[in-house]
């Protein structure tokens, strides 16, 4: 059974010794500290969400639209009045639903074709690879609007369209480091033991790329945070009411002059999640490298 | 391999990947469910009006007859007529494209002269406290969603405290040069219009910053890391070990040599920072590449859709094969 498997193959992976020693690494630096701290912090807001937020997000209230901070609306009120720090709150939920969505859709895809890719060779490494060189030729916020506009806006759509673009980056990945062990003594040894193909690609193969893609996932759910919010500024993403920060960032365009807390928290918010992913992603790479030169 | 086979084998690659691109395009703006027709018509259109705009456009054709149609047109600079502009694509990438051009030539300048040095100081001085401002800076700058950056910038030093131009690329009361290159800078210059010159350069700035921030943020980081790379070389050892001084070290030795990724990041950059342009046009009321694509996906005006994807993605891959050509070029040990 091949997911089977899998599992246990991540399983050895979690509880290897390497695994604990890069998270001893880890904790040493301040700041990955710091970006883990942003990343729990923005996990439990989305999950507690319906607690932690005053208001409706989505209710309006006319009487009070365009409120400035004050203490009954900590972060104003937007132009239908509606609450900003809960629609901040509530916007978590969106932008990380999105992020674990597409960076799982788009790891998988990758994780498979790459593995296949350099454990065949051939003439199907052949084309997966020629494949992926055309996807990246591609800047990827382009075709992302491209899809998108084909599609159609929607938070399902906008999902669709960034994991088209964003799996060839882990095929990559996982070809590279596939193509670099397939030839090693314990994957001949597992061969000449009898097991199965699909039996080596999963509980041998694909625990061995799991390093790096993990750090370029770590590092792409902030990019597609940020894709996201492209997206939805622009009006090809997640459409209103539903709150999302670039959605947010976009309606407040309009009172920039006059209401600046309209634009700027959910702003603030897109920054701030991006920033703790990539503090983290950063930092796993840093202890990559050097174990890699060691 | 010698140089010439690489660099036949390099443009053999670009062109199959030019043709993919096509393909994709095409797929993405014919066979996936956008509504063209209702794009030109509306929704309220009788059936025999749809039958026969569709049979016009040539929607009713086999998939394939409209690709080859496509590409023959292609080929030869025809990229069929705007449903918005009513003009053709061609001219109106034209038109607007110079403008892009300008704004993302200016950020890459920013993005090296602020980069390259960052990078450095932040290798020489590694695990010290301008190493650790420098990497927050990297990954604010890599974290960073531009068009709120952009906002928040024009609104606190152009609204708030008027240091810095408006949106726009002139002021309302410079007359603008005669359209030349459409790169206003450079127009301006030729004409000897120096009032629209200054005026042009003072409204590229800001734009320019905000859009540049993203690409100096990863120059840094490559150069840092390649320059740290470069310092643990054994001639370098040599190079210390002879007793020089160690600005010579670091100015002759070792920063040269480190350089040769950063050049792949510029030219890769250049790519993002066309990408990047289509927000930042946005916000700063930009007339260039960027905001005309976003009005043709916006109103699924799929003929300037493609035509406008295929034009960056063709940027794009050209920067990519220069990159490589000068990697090569630049290190003689490289050879594919």
């Amino acid at each position: 059974m091949s997911i089977k498997d899998f599992l246990r193959g991540f399983r050895d992976f979690l509880t290897s010794e390497d695994t604990k020693f890069t998270l001893i690494l880890f904790r040493r630096n301040f700041l990955n500290i710091v970006g883990t701290a942003i990343i729990l912090l923005l996990v439990f807001t989305a999950i507690f969400a319906p607690v932690l937020s005053p208001y409706d997000p989505i209710a309006q209230n006319m009487d009070e639209r365009l409120a400035p901070p004050s203490w009954k609306h900590i972060l104003g009120t937007d132009q239908l009045g509606r609450d900003i720090l809960s629609r901040v709150i509530w916007g978590s939920r969106i932008s990380l639903l999105i992020a674990v969505v597409v960076v799982s859709i788009s790891l998988l895809i990758g994780l498979f074709l790459g593995t296949i890719s350099g454990y065949f060779g051939g003439w199907i490494d052949e084309i997966i690879m020629r494949l992926t060189d055309m996807f990246m030729a591609f800047p990827r916020l382009i075709l992302a609007l491209a899809v998108a506009a084909a599609l159609g806006p929607g938070i399902f759509n906008t999902m669709m369209a960034i994991s088209f673009v964003s799996w060839p980056l882990y095929a990559r990945l996982a070809r590279a480091t596939a193509l670099q062990i397939r030839n090693e003594t314990y994957i001949e040894a597992a061969r000449a033991i009898g097991a199965s193909t699909a039996r080596i690609i999963f509980r041998h193969l694909v625990p061995m790329t799991l390093p790096p893609i993990l750090i370029q996932a770590t590092l792409d759910m902030g990019g597609t945070i940020l894709t996201a919010a492209g997206l939805g500024f622009l009006g090809l993403g997640v459409q209103p009411p539903t709150p999302e920060w670039g959605v947010m960032v976009s309606d407040g365009r309009r009172f920039i002059t006059e209401q600046w807390w309209v634009s700027t928290f959910p702003g603030l918010a897109i920054l701030l999640a991006t920033f703790g992913f990539n503090l983290i992603g950063d930092g796993l790479r840093d202890i990559m490298d050097v174990r890699a030169k060691r | 391999m010698n140089f010439w086979a690489y660099l036949a084998r390099r443009v053999a690659l670009m062109i199959f990947t030019l043709f993919g691109i096509v393909v994709i395009t095409f797929i993405i703006s014919h066979v996936i469910p956008a509504d063209p027709i209702g794009a030109i018509l509306g929704p309220q259109a009788p059936p025999e009006l749809v039958e026969k705009v569709r049979h016009e456009w040539g929607f009713d054709r086999p998939m394939w007859d409209q690709f080859v149609d496509y590409l023959w047109k292609l080929l030869h600079g025809d990229l069929g007529k705007s449903i918005r502009t009513n003009k053709p694509v061609m001219s109106d990438l034209l038109y607007y494209f110079p403008a892009t051009i300008e704004l993302a030539t200016a950020a890459l300048i920013v993005a090296i002269i602020t980069g390259i040095p960052l990078g450095i100081i932040s290798a020489v001085k590694k695990d010290k406290v301008p190493d650790h401002l420098s990497r927050i800076f990297v990954l604010i700058g890599v974290s960073m969603p531009v068009f709120w950056l952009g906002l928040i910038l024009l609104f606190v030093l152009y609204y708030q405290l008027g240091v810095m131009p408006g949106p726009g690329r002139l002021d309302p009361y410079i007359t603008p040069p005669p359209r030349i290159t459409g790169i206003l800078t450079i127009d301006s210059l030729i004409s000897g219009n120096f009032d629209a010159f200054k005026n042009a350069l003072w409204h590229l700035i800001l734009p320019s910053f905000v859009l540049g921030y993203y690409s100096s943020a990863s120059i840094a980081r490559i150069t840092r890391a390649s320059l740290l790379e470069v310092l643990r070389q054994d001639y370098i050892r040599t190079a210390r070990a002879k007793g020089l001084r160690e600005r010579i070290v670091l100015m002759r030795h070792a920063i040269r040599n480190s350089l040769i990724p950063t050049t792949t990041v510029i030219g890769v950059s250049y790519g993002s920072l066309l990408e990047g342009a289509v927000l930042t046009e946005t916000i700063f009321a930009w007339p260039g590449l960027g905001r005309y694509s976003t009005g043709a996906f916006l109103s699924v005006d799929f003929l300037a859709v493609m035509g406008s994807t295929l034009l960056i993605a063709l940027v794009y891959s050209f920067a990519n094969f220069i990159v490589d050509i000068i990697y090569a070029f630049l290190d003689p040990r490289i050879r594919y």
